[in-house]
């Protein structure tokens, strides 16, 4: 990829007319981690640091596009012109960010469709949270301003990751995100404040959505077996349980202005720690969908598979089309 | 509010109306097509359209609402008209059926689309004057689009040239519908106000002909022609469908705000 | 199962403003250049960022050493509920 025959890897990587030492190579990677220096594509780095940044990056796109699918359900429903023209714009950012993902994913040598094919074999995951059904409309208020809330946490620190093209996607992924919590933020202010019905419809949400949206930084730190080595190399930057805990104090006050609470008996303010403590995870649950168990897996995987299947007659014959004309199309643009 | 059926309309809301329900129906259709596409570049694509006409509809029918002077709002016609009251083409609420029948709505549609706002740039009505100002830019990317993946469709594989030329097939007997012309409309063009369809017909046909020409399908000329109506607000049976689910939330909660 | 050929890989520079240069932003995968470039105007200009794209297939690109220390856009401009400042935010909402 990028142009450059196999044979002169090896008289690139480093700059230098010979192959450098592995140990050399070595040591320069974790030199520009340490510095919090970039790397970039065609830089040389461990293959676990690649296998890991592909496996991370792909997963965080099908997240992505998979995503799209429970909030694409509201679009032909969306109950004012504004909201329905609001959502799609949303849906169609996910689209977008699934996109930059893939693109950073190709730049560390692997093509989108072998990244599709693991995830139609359930051999790459998704972002667990997709497994959970959009009920109501309240549904996609609660998505917005927790889920996505979530994802901004997440993705914050990201901006900072030890890959370029990695790095690069989550600042432009962060710029449109914050559209997204806000406007989820604001249909649940909106339906909080309204009938009763609506009032009704938004806690109920918000009872379905707050744990699962806890359970979307994984699990605790001590059973996170590829953290350590994740941090190490700056393609994590903080910890699962400090990005959960960063997002309850976030979110405890916003939920506060709506007037709508949390499903959390334990949930109170700690003065001493300066954060909120909150009440246990249901990790069997969270192990139960991360598996494929959770109410949505299967119908998740199978929308996405038969818009795939059904799509590659038309990928097919644009291919065609362009072989065909080749001259043609380089210079219709 | 529900308010006065369409056809007791002062006349311009009408036409505003016609036009704005055929941006509103085609946009909810093209919603459908979201994390359906073929591809993701095309979900995108796909859906930008659909904000394009997203955006026409509300201007339109929020024009049409000031007109009547009864406080009725884009939402008050979008979601509380009945059937009856709509007034689009029926080419725009057919099913979106395969990724060919939905480009070859599009082709059809956009070629006609384009032609009207061009003229429509030079009503004396500034808000018409304004939205076909703005949305020619749009729809001359939209007609692109169609016809770009016609020809891709058409001249690609013998899969797809099958697929595009049964999507159509399907829809040119909604064609002719485009191009009706009423006692309303001829008022409207007569004040400089509206265009009139009928004399969109011959630029169109040799428009579309050319791209179905190049993407190596067949016009099916002399084939049957649908009664429509739909400007009389005559609809396919598919309306009330599309209606239903559109509508629903918003009727299950009288005055609400969203 | 994997398409037997997939769209190929096109580069995507835009230049934001006028004065400045083509920037890469990302890519995408298209089946040739005239959808490539109506491609790169949806995704990358949503929000109005572009004055000038131009789409390079991946593979023409020649790169160097890694020592190295590198019709269409108006209709973008009203969709004003994209920008985040858009939104009236009830008051005392911290992080949003």
């Amino acid at each position: 990829m990028y142009g450059l025959p196999e044979e002169a890897k090896d008289t690139v990587a480093g700059g230098r007319a010979v192959a450098a030492s592995e140990a050399e190579l070595q040591s320069e990677f974790d030199q520009m981690v340490a510095a919090d220096q970039r790397l970039e594509p065609r830089d040389w780095v461990p293959d676990a640091y690649r296998k890991t940044l592909i496996r991370q990056i792909a997963q965080h796109a099908h997240s992505e596009i998979i995503g799209m699918q429970p909030e694409g359900n509201w679009i032909t429903r969306a109950p004012s012109l504004l909201r329905k023209a609001i959502l799609m714009a949303k849906v169609q950012d996910e689209a977008g960010h699934g996109l930059y993902l893939y693109s950073a994913a190709e730049t560390l040598g692997v093509s989108r469709d072998e990244l599709l094919d693991l995830l139609h074999r359930g051999k790459q995951k998704y972002s667990s949270i997709f497994n959970y059904p959009t009920l109501t409309w309240a549904d996609v208020g609660a998505i917005g301003w927790l889920v996505d809330g979530a994802a901004i946490t997440n993705q914050i620190p990201l901006c900072r990751c030890s890959y370029g093209p990695y790095a690069r996607a989550m600042v432009r992924i962060c710029k449109e995100e914050s559209f997204h919590q806000r406007q989820g933020y604001q249909i649940l202010y909106t339906l909080a404040h309204g009938s009763a019905e609506q009032r009704a419809m938004a806690q109920d949400a918000v009872n379905r959505w707050w744990w699962p949206s806890l359970m979307m930084f994984g699990p605790p730190d001590d059973e996170s077996q590829h953290s350590a080595q994740s941090m190490a190399w700056k393609i994590k930057r903080h910890s699962n349980d400090e990005l959960r805990q960063k997002f309850v104090d976030m979110v405890v006050p916003q939920a506060e202005i709506l007037e709508l609470t949390l499903p959390d008996p334990d949930l109170r303010w700690n003065a001493e720690r300066g954060r909120y403590d909150f009440g246990p995870i249901d990790w069997d649950e969270f192990w139960r969908v991360v598996k494929g168990d959770g109410p949505c897996n299967r119908q998740r995987m199978e929308h996405r598979v038969r818009a795939h299947e059904n799509g590659r007659w038309v990928r097919e014959a644009a291919l065609a089309y362009a072989a065909k004309h080749q001259a043609r199309a380089g210079a219709a643009a | 509010m529900s308010g006065v059926p369409t056809a007791q309309l002062p006349p311009v809301a009408q036409y505003a109306l016609r036009l704005g329900d055929d941006a509103l129906i085609l946009a909810q259709r093209l919603g459908e097509w979201a994390a359906n596409a073929p591809e993701l570049e095309e979900d995108v694509a796909l859906t930008n359209i659909a904000l394009d006409l997203l955006g026409q509809a509300r201007v339109l029918l929020t024009h049409a609402g000031k007109i009547e002077a009864a406080g009725r709002t884009e939402d008050d016609f979008a979601f509380l008209r009945d059937e009856r009251d709509f007034v689009n083409v029926q080419l725009v609420e057919q099913p979106n059926g395969d990724f060919a029948q939905t480009i070859a709505r599009q082709l059809f549609f956009t070629a006609y689309q384009r032609l009207l706002y061009a003229r429509l740039a030079d009503s004396v009505d500034p808000t018409l004057s304004g939205v076909a100002g703005k949305a020619i830019k749009e729809v001359d990317y939209h007609e692109d689009h169609a016809a770009g993946w016609t020809r891709r469709l058409g001249d690609g594989t013998e899969e797809s040239h099958r697929r595009m030329q049964a999507g159509v097939d399907r829809l040119w007997p909604s064609v002719d519908e485009l191009f009706r012309t009423d006692q309303l409309e001829q008022r409207l063009v007569a004040e400089g106000i509206a265009v009139d369809a009928s004399g969109l017909r011959e630029e169109w046909h040799k428009r579309v002909t050319s791209v179905l020409d190049e993407a190596t399908l067949a016009a099916p000329e002399g084939s049957w022609t649908a009664p429509g109506g739909g400007r009389r607000g005559l609809h396919t049976e598919a309306f009330g469908y599309l209606l239903a689910e559109m509508q629903h939330l918003h009727r299950t909660h009288q005055g609400a705000r969203w | 199962m994997t398409d037997r050929r997939q769209w190929p890989l096109w580069e995507v520079f835009v230049r934001s403003k006028r004065g400045l240069s083509h920037n890469h932003v990302g890519s995408l995968h298209a089946a040739d250049a005239s959808m490539a470039l109506r491609m790169a105007r949806d995704v990358y200009t949503r929000r109005q960022e572009g004055v000038s794209i131009w789409v390079v297939p991946a593979a023409s690109i020649t790169a160097s050493s890694p020592d190295e220390k590198d019709p269409f856009f108006e209709p973008a401009g009203d969709k004003v509920y994209r920008h985040p400042t858009f939104y009236d935010l009830p008051e005392g909402v911290e992080h949003l």
